[in-house]
């Protein structure tokens, strides 16, 4: 996996408890209480019943690799090339899902619907991106 | 069925712009060219325009992708409007055709000028294409989780869709090359066409990748240039130098959450809801289809629109498009002007004005015989709009 420079995701009135929560070694969503529904990424209000009773809920940070792609083009002039994208599905509900990128993995052991399990990587005092892994050592 | 109002419109002229490489034209002037080209073709002067719309208004996007705003052609112009829209949310880069034909059919004005330009070739002639906030140190909005992960790009985010579509349904690389080879040959028959010279599926298949399972074939090229649309009431038809071209049905609806990631079902797209709202608003089926204008900023949205409009089913775009079925002469001939792949990525209008050339007998040696509907879906990922036109 090649690094290259991550900007650093804004924290903004809907997104920073998400970064922050990250940065604390928690993956945390929005989450309805009557329906139990994550809401990603946040609303304010829950999309299935229209309540406003809202709280967070933490997740396993298991998920499945739901499709990815090896980014070989430079989008900035030095960016370091290849890396993975990935997009997984968390296990806990069908649908949410997450952009990350897959580390820890040879690419060609990359496959769709592989188990992933989250892996926090610190980018200030107060944002971790959530990267996954192979759940089971490859 | 109440008898859809888009039908009280029709497109009575059309015209572009130089259009090519590194043209280094202001944005403004470009627009004026087509558009002043554009009311001739109708017949009109530009006192009669009274209406103007375009995509996607004067945003912040990347570079040279906005064009001018409306209020900036209408001041150029020196004309006076009774109705004027722009905007960057609606149903794709037609939006502003789709709202313009809302328009006249209200009677709020009887002749728009509808306009997409854009001048994104010479904007990176200094610095290549960079990927979306590039340079950034932090990120907003809803990038804030893509763009720290490095998809920095529609092609990342479209080689998704497109990989999760090879997985569940066997599409392979090789029908995402038809697309593009299909294209270049179309494109050498256009001499507007920004890239002519043939290409084979084995050069295809040996370019440089971009993002798996995308190559530099798969994505459109960057141009400079602008198309103008003259959308007009239908009663002005008979004055007309040309035949009317009419719009038979558009299709606006969306009906899944509106999120490149969160879409639920990646191996579709909003281009799906968009064509099922198309198809309920007309008695005309695919079968009537005499071409398709199919949204190819990568390869594979011209598959995905494939099936959104169901000229095969789901899944089954891959094998549909073998055999030639999709090149001139064949049963459904796609992007006969050689598309964004080839045509250049006039983002959306360039598949419109090859639309009405198709429709008015008017394209030579990329004609297709006996053309009496079109169809034009635009769009990518949850975006999408598309409209069936007549002669």
């Amino acid at each position: 996996m090649s690094t290259f420079f991550r900007p650093l995701p804004a924290l903004e009135p809907r997104t920073a408890a998400f970064w922050r929560a990250c940065r604390a070694g928690r993956l945390e969503f929005t989450r309805c209480v009557p329906c139990q529904y994550y809401i990603h990424p946040s609303r304010p209000i829950c999309p299935k019943c229209r309540g406003r009773n809202l709280d967070v809920g933490t997740v396993s940070g298991r998920a499945r690799l739901h499709s990815f792609t090896i980014n070989h083009q430079r989008w900035y002039p030095g960016q370091e090339v290849p890396y993975v994208i990935g997009l997984v599905e968390l296990i806990e509900q069908p649908g949410l899902r997450l952009m990350t990128n897959v580390i820890n993995c040879p690419i060609e052991r990359i496959e769709i619907g592989m188990a992933l399990r989250v892996h926090f990587e610190p980018l200030s005092e107060e944002v971790a991106l959530p990267l996954f892994e192979p759940e089971l050592p490859i | 069925m109440t008898e859809p109002l888009e039908r009280k419109a029709i497109i009575s002229g059309v015209a572009q712009s130089a259009i090519g490489r590194r043209l280094f034209r202001d944005d403004l002037d470009l627009t004026c060219e087509a558009a002043l080209a554009a009311i001739g073709d109708a017949g009109l002067q530009p006192d009669d325009i009274d209406g103007v719309a375009a995509y996607p208004g004067p945003i912040q996007g990347g570079p040279g992708f906005a064009g001018p705003g409306i209020y900036e052609v209408q001041d150029a112009l020196g004309i006076d409007v009774r109705w004027h829209a722009s905007g960057l949310e609606g149903p794709a880069q037609i939006a502003p055709i789709i709202h313009a034909t809302l328009a006249v059919a209200a009677g709020l004005c009887r002749h728009v000028l509808v306009y997409r330009t854009v001048t994104e070739s010479s904007a990176a002639a200094d610095t290549g294409r960079l990927g979306i906030g590039a340079g950034s140190a932090q990120i907003s909005g809803f990038p804030a989780f893509f763009i720290p992960f490095g998809a920095m790009s529609a092609a990342n985010w479209l080689a998704l869709y497109a990989r999760r579509h090879m997985h569940e349904f066997g599409t392979t690389k090789e029908h995402l090359g038809i697309i593009a080879t299909t294209a270049r040959r179309h494109a050498g028959l256009n001499p507007k066409a920004v890239y002519r010279q043939p290409m084979t599926m084995e050069d295809y298949l040996a370019v440089r990748i971009v993002s798996e399972p995308f190559g530099l074939y798969d994505c459109d090229v960057p141009v400079d240039g602008s198309t103008a649309v003259i959308v007009s009431a239908a009663e002005t038809a008979r004055d007309l130098p040309h035949p009317p071209v009419r719009f038979n049905a558009v299709g606006t609806a969306m009906r899944a959450r509106p999120l490149w990631d969160q879409w639920e079902d990646i191996t579709t797209m909003a281009a799906r809801d968009a064509a099922a709202h198309m198809w309920s608003r007309t008695d005309l089926t695919p079968a009537d289809v005499d071409t398709a204008q199919l949204y190819d900023g990568f390869s594979f949205l011209a598959l995905a629109w494939i099936e959104a409009l169901g000229f095969c089913k789901r899944g089954e775009s891959g094998p549909f498009v073998e055999h030639d079925r999709i090149a001139l002469g064949g049963a459904l001939p796609i992007n006969t002007w050689g598309g964004q792949l080839s045509g250049g990525r006039l983002h959306g209008f360039g598949f419109v004005a090859e639309a009405v050339r198709q429709l008015r007998g008017e394209c030579e040696a990329r004609q297709v015989p006996n053309c009496e509907v079109a169809v034009v879906g635009v769009g990518g990922g949850p975006v999408a709009g598309c409209m069936l036109l007549t002669r």
